[in-house]
């Protein structure tokens, strides 16, 4: 529909530079430049170097998605990009690009939350999120239970990791095999050809006592890489792809078997998953299956929606547009370790926005009083 | 000609409109953690104050630094995106030279901004009268950089700047190795824009806008980066 607000979404919380414009609930553009392979040969994300990385690909990256969606940059109702949580430094180079693209054309600015743009996402695939939606989120940093009634103002979390998240675990155990960063994808071709069975590694926080929703994987982390230590001091070949097929059932086998446990608790007929981790072959297969065994339906993004990207945010500022949430103010920071309960930074209470006008609105208040 | 300055390279947040010939208007504020909270803010109040639309800048000017990286990009990223939105070019100015070009300092010196980690950025310059103006009173002053924009900590230069008139926070904050340290402290956006509208009218070449980091980024991935557990 033409008259569904048309917004573009900015997202720089890691890696990934993204920019995503959706009208509505429809994908017109979803451009990503990453800086993966410059942080390959350390194991893990610099902050430093992706955040060198945003400065340099940001207005490529807006350009090539204003060409995808075929629009002109006039034509938006806001901006919106990602606040929190995620790397300090990386953060604040998308809100700086935001913050000026929006107050240069005259248009409202949606700081908006990482983690509930992550389940927004799943508008652009499945339509409108049934409301509550329970999401099972799951990337290199974050594992949690979620239950949100409105994705733009109420998210509450059931239960986290405790420790590692779950594709830290991946990244992990794939540096101990020599496997190479990021660890998700290939441990996830190796364990198509390995026994799921071959080696029995601990579930983490699954007795009877443990937090019902919480996740924990850094006992089975130093499991697995014990038992792989042992195969070497013993002068015996290590079984690559058992042992990936082994470490991967281990924690997707407690991802769903926690989240399905969520929906049947909560009364929620549905599950939604998302984050780098959902794009998980295994994890999406045994979803399916419990989900169908739970009469729960199940929904899951296209793999590049999962990971971080722009479109996500661009969903949740469309959503924030159509709701009339209040806009960001033109002194938004960003927050870090912004709470999963905040699902968006709204500007002040004095505030006045309207559209267009509140470019100049802005210039008679002070805003450090 | 109507330019909108800004830098973030040192603590102060800085921002100027210039008409090509004079200043119009400007902001300076010291803060060194808020960058990103304070700039667009103080862009909007400097178009305020000037009467003026942003859609009416002809053109940006921009520190490219040596600063501190976080603060740094924060110009750099809000400068080149008001060029992506405006169609306007970008213009980047050497921020140790904007503070040389604002100093009163006559024959060579030093400019040095303190660049955290017990170094500082620094450049030696060297300020001659206009040989235009030889007949005015207090002609003004031809300002050149000697040497590139680096970093270093101040006891491994001490010989090269001994001496010498120092200006900036970083000569301030080493009195022993800048024996003669001067303000200004911090560059100010108004004398970025100046020094970028006199090379633009002398049909000057200006820099890209691209950060000045001069170091390698501390490959150090921390231990889990992303705290976003709710307790
Ligand atoms: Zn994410």
């Amino acid at each position: 529909m033409a008259d569904e607000p048309l917004v573009l979404g900015i997202e720089t919380s890691c890696d990934e530079t993204g920019v995503g414009i959706v009208r509505g609930t429809t994908l017109l553009a979803d451009a990503v430049a990453s800086s993966v392979d410059e942080h390959a040969r350390f194991g893990g994300v610099v902050p430093e170097v992706a955040s060198r990385a945003h400065l340099e690909a940001m207005v490529p990256t807006i350009r090539r998605a204003l060409k995808d969606a075929g629009i002109t940059a006039k034509d938006l109702d806001g901006i919106s990009v990602t606040a929190g949580p995620g790397l300090a430094g990386a953060l604040l180079v998308g809100v700086s690009a935001a913050k000026a693209y929006a107050y240069a054309l005259g248009k409202p600015l949606y700081g908006v939350n990482h983690l509930a743009s992550h389940i927004c996402v799943d508008q652009l695939e499945h339509g409108k999120l049934p409301e509550p939606t329970m999401a099972l989120l799951v990337s290199g940093g974050h594992s949690s239970l979620l239950l949100s009634s409105d994705i733009t103002s109420d998210v509450r979390p059931l239960g986290a990791t405790i420790d590692d998240a779950a594709g830290e675990a991946f990244d992990k155990i794939a540096r101990v095999l020599n496997l190479g960063f990021p660890g998700g994808p290939v441990i996830d071709r190796y364990a198509k050809e390995g026994d799921p069975d071959a080696i029995a590694f601990p579930r983490g926080l699954t007795g009877p006592r443990d937090a019902a929703y919480d996740f924990s994987f850094s006992g089975l982390k130093t499991s697995v890489a014990r038992w792989i230590e042992a195969k070497r001091a013993a002068g015996e070949d290590v079984p690559v792809r058992d042992v990936s097929a082994s470490f991967q059932e281990a924690v997707v086998d407690v991802l769903t078997r926690k989240a399905v446990r969520a929906c049947k608790d909560e009364g929620v007929d549905h599950l939604m998953i998302g984050g780098g981790v959902a794009a998980n072959s295994r994890l999406r297969a045994l979803a399916a299956e419990r989900c169908e065994r739970a009469g729960i339906r199940l929904r899951v993004p296209r793999p590049k929606l999962c990971t971080d990207n722009g479109a996500m945010v661009a969903a949740l500022g469309a959503e924030m547009v159509a709701r009339n949430r209040r806009p960001s103010d033109w002194d938004l920071s960003a927050d870090s370790s912004l709470p999963v309960t905040q699902t968006h930074v709204p500007g002040h209470e004095h505030g006045h926005h309207h559209g267009h006008d509140h470019v100049h609105e802005v210039s008679k208040e002070n805003l450090y009083s | 000609m109507l330019l909108l300055a800004l830098d973030t390279a040192t603590p102060a947040v800085t921002v100027a409109l210039h008409d090509g010939t004079a200043l119009v208007a400007e902001s300076s504020q010291v803060d060194a953690r808020r960058h990103g909270e304070l700039l667009l803010p103080a862009v909007d109040r400097v178009l305020a104050e000037a009467g003026a639309r942003l859609d009416a800048v002809t053109g940006i000017v921009v520190g490219v630094g040596p600063g501190p990286y976080t603060g740094l990009r924060v110009g750099l990223m809000t400068a080149d995106t008001f060029g992506l939105a405006l169609g306007v070019p970008v213009h980047g100015v050497c921020t140790l030279d904007g503070l040389a070009y604002e100093t009163s300092v006559e024959g060579p010196f030093v400019v040095a901004t303190d660049a955290r980690r017990k170094e500082v950025y620094w450049a030696r310059y060297e300020a001659r009268p206009s040989p235009g103006h030889s007949a005015s009173a207090r002609p003004p002053l031809v300002c050149t950089r000697i040497t590139d924009a680096a970093v270093d900590r101040p006891a491994d230069i001490a010989e090269a700047v001994a001496g010498l008139p120092a200006v900036g926070a970083g000569a301030l904050l080493y009195p022993e190795v800048f024996g003669d340290p001067r303000g200004p402290e911090h560059v100010s956006a108004g004398a970025l824009a100046a020094l970028a509208a006199e090379k633009l009218a002398a049909g000057e070449e200006l820099l890209e806008p691209r950060p000045l980091y001069l170091r390698r980024p501390d490959a150090q991935v921390p231990k889990n980066y992303k705290v976003v557990t709710p307790q």
